[in-house]
């Protein structure tokens, strides 16, 4: 691990910087229609999409590959921040609902003779704003707490935080719950005072992704680097030696999980405003063992892997679901299992897999020709001197 | 008037689903002895360390290091009371570098803040410098300790402990799967670092035979069976009874099912 950030990273982190905030939006607003350098509003959005999910992705693989702590429940930070995001946008729509009210529209559909006293302060969007920080910290802060206090390890971590997503995702789809149940929270009109479906909005609200994704890449990879860092990486590979070593390991995991919550939530309040919508299959079971097949697929303990996962993945299903809509499960699985299969530190480490193994074949090759042995393996049983190492093996094989 | 002692164990005991790992322990160490703790295998040698470290708790008795109980206190607790632990397969961070290794191990604060945002003084460097020195990993500082050698994982976590700089040692097994001469080093290691500290060094044989010196106590089924010098230990008729007669008589237990 390096203890400082690279040349070639910062020139990463820079060209991936004048990329998402500055082409690809000038790409949308400045270039014709009829170019085909144009990008169409659609695809601003669906790029803006892809984004949350490698931030959400980020926060998976800080618990994950940083730390050894596989949740499975990573979704319900996410849904969390979109839920308290969108309760500020579903204020806003005023009386331009379908009933024309200032309730909001499942409100007067199921009844309510008043706005839910927990609703009020989110007329503010400040409110707004620390509720998507606080809501899912604070949810972290004491499943974190119970769990780590209780020693629960592996699988049965993860178990659990699938057990907390699930059992939110029901409460959330009744409709007593105040959040809208199945249907959620849509129709938004209006954030700080622009109309949320317009496209300069809409480029906005991408730009504002970009920027977060570039403060997690940043956060992370400083928080990486520091004793922290180490102490995290430590509590992975042996956490038995890190209590031996003095450390409270359980107020380490704690810290990561509340980080890595309130990184999940900042995600889900910029993807709401941007697909218009948050019910409760967001917090699905499903929808966080997704999230981890991207972190896997991209590449696990490294921050970029995430990024790359996420972005693959979905940009692979947007595809795959309108060409083959009924192979794409089958597609996502069939991928997963050959990149846990062979090659173990996925996309992102592939190229250094290849050059080791091209490598290795040459070496092989070099040695053999050098004995005038290639073509036939048979000569080595008449060779006289000693087989190299390599070749002892395929001797014996007969 | 005595000396307090650093550590005290009395009647302590500990069963694992019915078998009896330390049966009525009562054990007595002054402050900057070095004992060697003998026995065979299963005599309860790693039982009773991780009883001190908190590992698991005893089912009875009483263990009190410099007169503070530490049987309700978790791992970590104990080790910031001074009790550092050496376990008998290397347990190091394979991943990191063996720089970062001894860095993890320094004696300092294990609070998260500090964590995230103390730096390394010069002075703390210099020290895991001084440290990798003495464990002779000065040139491997920047290799991953996954990468070393047997021997060399089992002084880079002998460096980790001297890091600390604990009150209390306490080194399983240090010389496992050590040639001769790495063995004969770790002694003189262990040796240079007596005085400085309390060290409870366990072992499987005596591999250190006279190098050491110290006063030995013989562990056998759960409980001290004798302590004296070495010369006293070796001329005692239970230990040769334990040691060489072992053989017998698990054959006579086999014989009698």
């Amino acid at each position: 691990m390096q203890n400082s950030f690279r040349k070639a990273e910062l020139w990463g982190i820079g060209i991936g910087a004048i990329l998402i905030l500055g082409i690809l939006p000038a790409l949308n607003a400045f270039v014709p229609e009829t170019s085909v350098f144009h990008l169409s509003d659609f695809t601003i959005n669906l790029y803006g999409k892809y984004i949350c999910y490698a931030v959400l992705a980020m926060s998976v693989d800080l618990l994950w590959g940083y730390t050894g702590l596989l949740s499975l429940g990573q979704c319900l930070f996410f849904a969390l921040g979109g839920y308290a995001f969108g309760m500020h946008l579903m204020l806003l729509i005023g009386k331009l609902g379908q009933y024309h009210s200032d309730l909001p529209d499942f409100m007067v559909f199921l009844g309510y003779p008043a706005l839910p006293l927990h609703w009020v302060p989110f007329r503010s969007f400040w409110f707004a704003v620390a509720a998507v920080v606080l809501v899912p910290g604070l949810v972290a802060l004491v499943f974190g707490f119970l769990a780590f206090r209780s020693r629960i390890r592996g699988v049965y971590f993860s178990i659990l935080t699938q057990a907390l997503t699930y059992g939110a995702c029901l409460m959330f789809f009744r409709n007593d719950f105040t959040f809208g149940g199945n249907n959620g929270l849509t129709d938004f009109k209006f954030i700080l005072g622009y109309d949320i479906r317009s496209a300069a909005t809409q480029r906005c609200l991408f730009i504002a992704t970009g920027i977060l994704l570039i403060l997690t890449y940043v956060f992370c990879r400083w928080l990486t680097m520091t004793r922290f860092g180490k102490i995290q990486r430590a509590v992975r590979d042996s956490e038995n030696r890190v209590l031996f070593s003095g450390y409270a390991a359980a107020n380490f995991k704690l810290f990561v999980f509340v980080v890595s919550a309130i990184i999940a939530s900042l995600a889900g309040a910029l993807y709401v405003p941007q697909v218009g919508i948050i019910n409760p299959s967001e917090m699905a079971p499903d929808k966080s063992l997704e999230a981890v097949v991207w972190v896997a697929v991209g590449g696990r303990g490294t921050l970029i892997g995430p990024i790359v996962g996420a972005i693959v993945v979905n940009a692979l299903k947007s595809w795959a679901t309108r060409a083959f809509p009924d192979l794409w499960l089958i597609i996502l699985g069939a991928m997963f299992a050959i990149i846990v299969l062979f090659m173990p530190k996925g996309l992102v480490g592939l190229p250094k897999q290849l050059i080791s193994l091209f490598k290795r074949g040459f070496a092989y090759m070099r040695k053999r020709s050098a004995r005038g042995e290639i073509g036939s393996e048979l000569s080595l049983k008449e060779s006289s001197t000693p087989p190299p190492p390599g070749a002892i093996r395929t001797g014996r094989v007969e | 008037m005595n000396k307090p002692f650093i550590l005290t164990a009395e009647g302590v005991t500990k069963s694992f689903d019915g078998f009896k790992a330390i049966n009525d322990l009562n054990f007595y160490l002054d402050e900057g002895e070095l004992r060697t703790i003998i026995g065979p295998n299963g005599a309860g040698k790693s039982t009773f360390l991780d009883l001190i470290t908190g590992r698991t708790r005893p089912d009875e008795g009483q263990i009190e290091f410099k007169d503070t109980p530490v049987t309700k206190k978790s791992e970590y607790q104990i080790y910031r009371m001074g009790i550092g632990r050496k376990f008998q397969t290397p347990s190091v961070y394979s991943d990191h570098t063996v720089y970062e290794n001894i860095l993890l191990g320094l004696k300092g604060s294990r609070g998260v803040w500090s964590a995230i945002f103390g730096k390394v003084t010069p002075a703390q460097n210099e020290r895991i410098f001084q440290v990798l020195e003495t464990i002779n990993l000065k040139d491997k500082a920047q290799v991953r300790a996954g990468a070393l050698a047997h021997g060399q994982k089992q002084w880079l976590e002998i460096g980790m402990l001297i890091a600390q700089d604990p009150e209390l040692m306490l080194v399983d097994e240090p010389a496992a799967g050590m040639t001769d001469e790495e063995t004969a080093r770790t002694g003189e290691l262990l040796l240079s670092l007596a005085g400085k500290h309390t060290i409870i060094v366990s072992e499987h044989e005596m591999v250190f035979g006279r190098q050491l010196a110290s006063k030995v106590t013989v562990l056998h089924q759960g409980s001290v069976l004798c302590e004296g010098s070495l010369d006293e230990i070796q001329n005692d008729e239970r230990v040769i009874e334990v040691y060489l007669g072992r053989k017998k008589k698990h054959e006579a237990i086999h014989a009698e099912h």
